[in-house]
């Protein structure tokens, strides 16, 4: 995966995360543009897309829409899993996530996206631990201590 | 106040600001304040001090002074410290700033951390946006806790080394051995991220795809144990089990079976089984069966195995999701060439995907349609694919009339049909067309001399209704220029044949003439066309005579230059005008090179180096050298030396449409006056002087020789005198010449014509001797012309 981009309906970025080395004016060019795209897209339309020389995979729920895009080789259905996935994910962490949890969490969902996808690439294929290793990060980082023997390194997977 | 909650405080005033201004505004003074912050020491509340810039930069907002609080915040101690400053390092440091390297240290130490989470944070960046330099200094230390770690830390650390492999591929090496090594695992994060490993390992290197080839085996058994028993409800999606990794395998296998049967072979079973056994209800089998299909036509698999892919894909272009329907006409795509028939029993399906709503699909659907025609079908495609062109978007509009083009251009099954489908593209798309089309389909109608009448009908009729389409108009005025007569006779067998006087059709081209919708080259072509037609109508001579002295004094100057020169043309040499504008002979259709494309460009380019002979009024594209023409043609009686090139005598110009277009002046309809054409041969040259002879069309038994001498060297010629002689029977008589002097440098010339009656039509030769004084002393010379430009009639 190149870039993962949410974005609402007004074309407002939620969270954008950037696999390849870009420059700031490059990201905020591709960002409106594609945004723009998408944006103007029918309803029932065709969840890929072709932009530019990427293949773009998007789709909406509720009021956000998540779009990545992807590689020549790679697999336009699976992203369209992957895509669910994430939300899944979301939902289960925010409980029936809404757009506004992740405007004002937007950290959080960087922080489960980091857990589910590692350089572009799904790391972990199973909800659970992934649900599991993110509530254990939360529940370190609310106890701030300098002490970190207090968590083995096997508790975990 | 808790820290968090002031975040979420500002976040609320920012998105309650209810103007731009407005919320600039209280986005810099927050930045104000951020700033200070970090200027302060150490307070407690940094991590979120950056995390309420990192919204600001989300919004869009400069943010480059945090990179040294993400480099600070990184280093420190504490874990929501670290993390932060880790998503800020992610967002707002890339490898093209200075500051990234600074990271690399801290990254290089929470690598050895003793918690999995501080790991796991710097393995997530150094992934994200690690530089190829931070990864050669680190990569090492990955490949250290690729052996050695918990399946956490091991899974992330093999997508690590997969962008080291990809920002840094010689360090591939490094990692071959511990991949293989975890093609053993049990968890599915690690084997799913070790597959991907190796994926990249294969790609970059053949060893290392020879060595993994080995694997295929074990890669067979652990897709096997997924797709059969594997009942695993954390993996399972819709009921397929991990469909994530069995894509990945996939791909793999595809890989790793590419050009080799012993790696294809051991395959085989398990993509039949996958491809029979998988349910594609839902997107996740879908995913599943899309790469099987796309592993088992790359692969070295037997037919069967191919057929069944094939048809997979036919259900998938059955499906009602839109996007499985996409993606199968991706895929049939690449494999039309090789499968062509296969493909050809679902072309019905995809042509019915032409009418789809989406934009995406129509496109896939165009693709495959113009892949598909052939010989057999190219009736009912065509029908399809111009209903299509009809109601297509605008941005497909011209790759379809291409394409549609090249489809009539090879399997066109009557002429007329072939007429017929250009032309209605040419109303229905007129503007997307590229311009060789124009050209193109000019020679086409001139090689179709039976279809004239029914041609020129269809495009009065075509002009009529609409004049905005410009190719259409261009090529409807220059039909209408030359077989107007046909139009105005009234009969067609073809087609319903139209009542027009003559009035109607001047009135149609004028229309054109002075419509703004027309292009100034369309307006040339009607100019043209109505000059053309003062030849071949009758009253309204005079009517077209006005309109050319109007358009003498328009501003477009090319359309003034035709004017005047088709002025000229009535005034001073009304004599010449009707072998002017005769009829344009057949094109040579072979001289103009290949089917599409080149075509028209060439044949008109053929043209070029005869044109200054040429009596015909050649087509638009090449105006200005048509300008050329007339100009030499109305000047060239009275003009001594002629410019341009000189031509071989006509019979030795095979392959060039010019030549032909020599030769067949002689034997095309003619008209009762004679067209002349001065084709200048040279018969000397030496030491500059150059002796060029021209003949005039000959009637009946005589014939008129013109011989123009030029001096190109650097001294002065005097007393230049010339002596004919001819064999018996042949009667010669010279005319005086125009002078006897030639300058140096080509600068002036001497013409003298020769009158030569030849009653018995013996073979012409003649002999001439020049003779002249250069540089003091007294020069002479023979010699012999054997064969004139054109023989006797």
């Amino acid at each position: 995966m190149q870039f993962m981009l949410l974005f609402s309906r007004q074309g407002k970025l939620r969270l954008q995360k950037w696999y390849v080395p870009l420059c700031d004016k490059e990201k905020k060019r591709i960002g409106r543009e594609l945004v723009q795209t998408i944006l103007a897209r029918k309803a029932k339309m065709c969840s890929f897309l072709e932009w530019r020389d990427l293949k773009v995979v998007y789709k909406r729920y509720a009021s956000l829409y998540f779009c990545c895009a992807i590689e020549e080789q790679d697999n336009e259905l699976i992203t369209l899993e992957i895509i669910h996935r994430y939300v899944e994910l979301l939902d289960k962490y925010f409980g029936s996530v809404c757009e506004l949890d992740i405007i004002f969490n937007f950290e959080k969902a960087y922080f489960i996206l980091d857990e589910f996808l590692l350089g572009g690439e799904a790391q972990e294929t199973s909800k659970k631990s992934v649900l599991k290793a993110i509530e254990q990060a939360d529940l370190l980082q609310e106890r701030q201590s300098d002490d970190w023997g207090g968590l083995a390194n096997d508790e975990l997977l | 106040m808790s820290p968090t909650v002031r975040l979420q405080e500002m976040i609320r005033v920012i998105r309650s600001a209810r103007t731009q201004g407005e919320e600039r505004g209280v986005i810099q003074r927050e930045c104000a304040a951020i700033r200070a912050q970090f200027r302060q020491a150490d307070n407690g509340g940094r991590s979120h001090n950056l995390a309420k810039l990192l919204y600001v930069h989300m919004l869009g907002y400069p943010a480059h002074f945090g990179q040294m609080e993400c480099v600070r915040l990184i280093a420190s101690p504490r874990y929501n410290e670290k993390r932060v400053g880790y998503l800020g390092a992610m967002m707002l440091l890339d490898e093209n700033q200075d500051a990234s390297l600074l990271i690399t240290n801290s990254i290089k130490n929470d690598l050895a951390h003793s918690s999995q989470y501080v790991q796991s944070l710097a393995l997530c960046t150094l992934a994200c946006m690690g530089s190829a330099e931070m990864c050669r200094d680190l990569a090492p230390e990955i490949d250290r806790l690729l052996r050695a770690s918990s399946s956490y830390i091991k899974k992330k650390a093999t997508l690590c080394a997969v962008h080291i492999v990809r920002k840094v591929p010689e360090l591939g090496e490094l990692f071959t051995p511990a991949a293989r090594a975890l093609l053993a695992e049990k968890n599915h994060g690690v084997l799913h991220g070790a597959i991907i490993l190796i994926t990249e390992l294969c790609e970059r290197n053949t060893q290392t795809l020879v060595q993994f080839r080995e694997a295929v085996p074990e890669l067979v058994h652990i897709m096997r144990g997924l797709v059969t028993s594997g009942y695993s409800p954390e993996h399972t999606v819709a009921g397929i089990s991990d469909p994530f990794l069995q894509v990945r395998i996939l791909r793999l296998l595809r890989i790793l079976g590419r050009n080799n049967d012993t790696a294809s072979d051991a395959m085989n079973d398990l993509l039949a089984q996958v491809a029979t056994n998988t349910d594609s209800s839902k997107t996740a089998g879908s995913a599943v069966l899309y790469e099987t299909v796309l592993t088992v036509m790359d692969i070295k698999s037997e037919s069967g195995l191919r057929v069944l892919a094939v048809n997979i894909l036919g259900r998938f272009l059955l499906n009602n999701d839109r996007n499985i329907r996409y993606i199968s006409m991706t895929s049939l795509q690449k494999i039309v060439m090789t499968d062509h028939n296969a493909v050809q029993r679902h072309r019905g399906t995809i042509v019915d995907c032409l009418k789809d709503q989406d934009a995406s699909v129509k496109r896939r659907a165009l693709e495959l349609s113009l892949a598909l025609v052939s010989a057999i079908n190219i009736r009912s495609m065509m029908k399809e694919l111009l209903l299509f062109l009809s109601t297509c978007p605008p941005e497909l509009k011209s790759h379809a009339a291409s394409g549609i083009f090249n489809a009539a251009e090879r399997y066109a099954p009557s002429q007329r049909w072939h007429i017929d489908t250009i032309l209605h593209v040419l109303t229905t798309a007129g503007g997307d067309v590229r311009d060789e089309t124009v050209p193109n389909l000019i020679q086409l109608i001139t090689n179709t001399s039976q279809l004239h009448c029914y041609t020129v009908h269809k495009l009065y009729r075509a002009l009529v209704a609409d004049i905005s389409q410009q190719p259409l108009v261009q090529v409807a005025c220059w039909c209408i220029g030359e077989y107007g007569d046909s139009l105005l006779r009234g009969e067609c067998e073809e087609t319903e044949p139209v009542q027009v006087t003559e009035d109607d059709i001047l009135d149609a081209l004028e229309t054109v003439l002075q419509s703004h919708m027309s292009s100034p080259a369309t307006r040339g072509f009607a100019l043209t066309a109505t000059m053309k037609l003062s030849t071949r109508i009758t009253e309204n001579v005079d009517r077209i005579r006005s309109i050319v002295s109007i358009y003498g004094s328009c501003i477009d100057v090319e359309l003034q230059q035709r004017a005047v020169e088709y002025n000229a043309l009535f005034k001073k040499y009304d004599h010449m005008r009707a072998a002017v504008l005769e009829k344009m002979p057949v094109m040579d259709r072979s001289s103009s090179g290949q089917t599409n494309g080149e075509s028209g460009g060439g044949g008109v380019q053929e043209l070029e180096p005869t044109k200054p002979k040429q009596p015909e009024v050649v087509v638009a594209p090449q105006p200005a050298s048509q300008v050329c023409d007339l100009l030499d043609l109305l000047s060239g009686p009275d003009e001594p030396s002629l410019p341009g090139t000189t031509l071989g005598p006509a019979s030795s110009m095979t392959g060039s449409a010019g030549g032909d277009l020599l030769d067949l002046l002689g034997g095309l309809e003619l008209t009762p006056t004679l067209p002349t054409v001065p084709a200048a041969v040279t018969v000397y040259e030496k030491s500059g002087v150059c002796l060029k002879l021209s003949c005039e069309r000959p009637l009946d038994a005589s014939q008129t020789i013109t011989l123009t001498a030029t001096n190109a060297s650097d001294h002065d010629i005097t007393a230049f005198t010339l002596q004919a002689a001819v064999p018996k029977n042949v009667q010669l008589q010279m005319k005086a010449p125009s002078g006897d002097a030639l300058p140096a440098r080509s600068s002036a010339s001497v013409t003298q014509t020769v009158l030569l009656h030849n009653p018995n039509k013996v073979s012409l030769k003649m002999r001439v001797r020049l003779s002249y004084i250069s540089q003091g002393s007294t020069v002479q010379d023979t010699v012999q012309i054997d064969s004139f430009p054109s023989p006797g009639l």
